[in-house]
């Protein structure tokens, strides 16, 4: 059985990730794009902002984001002694 | 181990397998093109190329087929992180992506770009709350771990039937599709061109379930992206848009806007008696709607499309056919890459295509030329004959005004290597793609229904008892009928392809988000509270859409038949919430088993086979 305390550590980072990951999600899944219309004022390599960041800009965030998010939870699941055997 | 022997030699040589399919995928398409220097024609290319690749998908699901019931399920729980990414991939771009999304971008400008947010970033939601739980839970099916997690038959009951109704709605649009491109490509009338089409989704599931369409997905991967993007960088480089397009379209943006207010964009209304399915540009590309509601509408479509992907229920089931938790983790985030590889180039397709047409400095651009020159063009010609495209002279000066000129959305993707001037082989590949999105799409949403009803409703509730190869059998069965279901319903050409699409992700969030995030993030959450959150969140979710397409309501808020999740989901949450503090809660040995799927580490918590 494994130690409870090392669990409960496991569960604490696991959550404060979550909350991380979804933070960087809402804001650019919503709050840029609520703007748009004003972030078109800037040019960005050429794009209208606000074009952009629905196109492409936020895209490349979330995959960015999905791969930091799966090396910094391996991390967590190595250092609390709950990562399966390789 | 249920595994065939061979099983893991075969899993080490993957790489290589699929390196070899990739090039003989790419020697067929050279031969396609010396096969047209020599004079073979397009319509025997288009064969070929759709005959061909469907010959190889069904020879890779009659290889992989078996009689284990972790096989038939999920795979066997083998598939490696990036196959699994790609498989994925497929199974999530559907006909519609593959076709419809340039077009789309084409005519609904940034409001548009809502769908491509929002089915990316679901993936996020899949990766940090869903996929690597589920995956330790170890459930054959959605419905699985809902039953399981709350006790009773109920529970899985009510998640069979959302899945089944969000799953169906999608799965006759992509039926459609496959009939749509078997159609054209043989010649042959759609209705049966639905039947073919559903013939070849069954080759690739019938033996081998789960096994098979993995390994056919990662093939029909390799094929829709080769088809998505050779044409593009083709074209781009043609026509001096830059070695990679997809980061140099910024110049292109801003000259369509600037186009735009030339061609009189906004002060010029589509002129009557265009043909059903046709369009004229209407909305501004780059810009977005400066109000509170247009960005209301834009932040809606992009969290139902959200919630909807972490909610559907055959994207969910890949992932319990990784090896590990930590494998089901990286392949969501591989997932993404592979469809990003796509998402991020439909706006720039859009843009090039809608540059071509647009810009009269370039030899393409039709809007403000003599009709009578655009009239003589080929791909006019040909689109126009199918009712794919359509002039009309409203004024009678003989110029083509941008309001006279009508297209469907279609033509983006289907005719942009005519418009480019690219040779036929190009159209045939794109046409062998579009059939691989659409198959790979149906034999995954065929596989999570026909598993969801064999495995929960019939294993699960009615006969327990059953054997393994009676549960199988069953369950072809039900793949088959479910199928013919399917196809008939697309041969009545009841929907438009996207109104269902969305429809499918409403659907899906409505019933199934807040039951599956509150059951794995939430030890309090009951047996009552997800039954009242389930049935509450779809039926006030379907009554709405109902109201408001048939019933004479007007929206509430802005909030049409795209975005009914945004009803259904925080009636299901609420409810949920509520009905589970009022009633006791969970047992202790549940609550034991939610903090077990929390670890990666041990025993998965239901056996290998069961």
């Amino acid at each position: 059985m494994t130690d409870t305390s090392k669990r409960e550590e496991h569960w604490r980072r696991t959550k404060s990730l979550m909350m991380i990951t979804l933070t960087i999600w809402f804001i650019f899944s919503f709050v840029v794009h609520w703007f748009a219309a004003s972030l078109n004022a800037v040019t960005f390599f050429g794009w209208p902002l606000g074009f952009y960041m629905a196109a492409q800009g936020s895209e490349i965030i979330f995959v960015l984001t999905l791969f930091w998010f799966v090396k910094s939870q391996d991390k967590i699941d190595r250092d609390c002694g709950l990562a399966e055997e390789d | 181990m249920a595994n065939n022997s061979g099983g893991s030699s075969f899993i080490e040589n993957l790489p290589k397998i699929y390196g070899m399919y990739t090039g003989g995928f790419l020697v067929f398409v050279l031969l396609m093109a010396i096969l047209e220097q020599m004079g073979v024609g397009a319509d025997t290319i288009g064969i070929l190329f759709v005959a061909f690749t469907i010959c190889i998908y069904a020879g890779i699901g009659f290889l992989s087929r078996t009689m284990a019931v972790d096989a038939y399920y999920v795979a066997g729980r083998q598939v490696p992180a990036v196959f699994n990414g790609m498989a994925t991939a497929a199974d999530w771009m559907s006909g519609a992506s593959f076709v419809a999304m340039a077009g789309g971008i084409y005519f609904g400008g940034h409001g548009y770009l809502a769908f491509v947010v929002g089915w990316t970033g679901g993936y996020i939601l899949v990766a940090s709350l869903m996929a690597p739980y589920l995956r330790k839970f170890g459930c054959y099916t959605v419905p699985d771990f809902i039953g399981t997690r709350y006790g009773g038959n109920l529970p899985r009951f009510l998640g069979v039937v959302v899945l089944a109704v969000a799953s169906f709605t999608y799965v006759t649009a992509q039926i459609n599709a496959t009939g749509t491109i078997a159609a054209r490509a043989l010649q042959i009338p759609f209705e049966v061109g639905v039947w073919f089409g559903l013939l070849g989704i069954l080759l690739c599931s019938m033996l081998g379930g789960m096994r098979a369409v993995t390994w056919t997905q990662v093939a029909q991967y390799i094929v829709l992206i080769i088809a998505y993007l050779v044409p593009v960088f083709w074209m781009s480089n043609k026509q001096g848009f830059g070695l990679i397009p997809q980061f140099v379209y910024g110049d292109a943006v801003a000259r369509i806007t600037e186009l735009e207010a030339l061609h009189g964009l906004g002060t010029l209304d589509p002129v009557a008696g265009a043909k059903g399915g046709l369009k004229a540009l209407s909305v501004p590309f780059a810009a977005a709607g400066d109000s509170a509601m247009a960005s209301w509408k834009f932040v809606t479509l992009v969290a139902c499309m959200m919630m909807g992907t972490a909610s559907l229920p055959h994207i969910l089931m890949r992932y319990f056919t990784t090896p590990s938790v930590k494998a089901a983790r990286q392949s969501v985030a591989w997932s993404l890459m592979f469809i990003f590889l796509l998402y991020f180039t439909a706006p720039a397709l859009a843009t090039f295509t809608k540059l071509q047409i647009l810009d009269p400095e370039l030899a393409s651009g039709i809007i403000g030329k003599p009709i009578e020159s655009v009239l003589a063009l080929e791909w006019i010609q040909k689109w126009s004959a199918v009712d794919f495209a359509q002039i009309i002279d409203a004024n009678s000066d003989g110029i083509l005004q941008l309001n006279e000129f009508f297209m469907r959305g279609d033509i983006v993707v289907l005719a942009t290597p005519e418009i480019a001037g690219l040779p036929y082989v190009i159209s045939g590949l794109v046409a062998a793609g579009g059939m691989a999105a659409a198959m790979s799409t149906a034999d995954g949403l065929l596989l999570a229904i026909a598993n969801a009803l064999s495995h929960d409703l019939y294993y699960k509730i009615i006969d327990p008892e059953a054997e393994t190869r009676k549960r199988l059998l069953v369950a072809r069965i039900l793949l088959l009928a479910i199928g013919a279901a399917g196809a008939f319903v697309a041969s009545l050409k009841l929907t438009s392809i996207l109104g269902a699409v969305a429809w499918a992700f409403d659907f899906a969030c409505s019933g199934l988000f807040f039951p599956i995030v509150l059951g794995i993030w939430w030890k309090r959450a009951n047996r009552q509270g997800a039954i009242a959150g389930m049935a509450g969140g779809f039926i006030v979710g379907t009554w709405y859409l109902y109201m408001i397409r048939w019933g004479g309501m007007d929206p509430w808020l802005g909030i049409d038949h795209l975005r009914f999740g945004i009803i259904g989901m925080p009636v299901s949450l609420v409810l949920m919430v509520v009905v589970s503090l009022m009633t006791p809660e969970p047992d202790a040995e549940i609550q034991a088993m939610v903090d077990e799927i929390r670890v990666p580490s041990g025993e998965a918590v239901l056996g290998r086979s069961h």
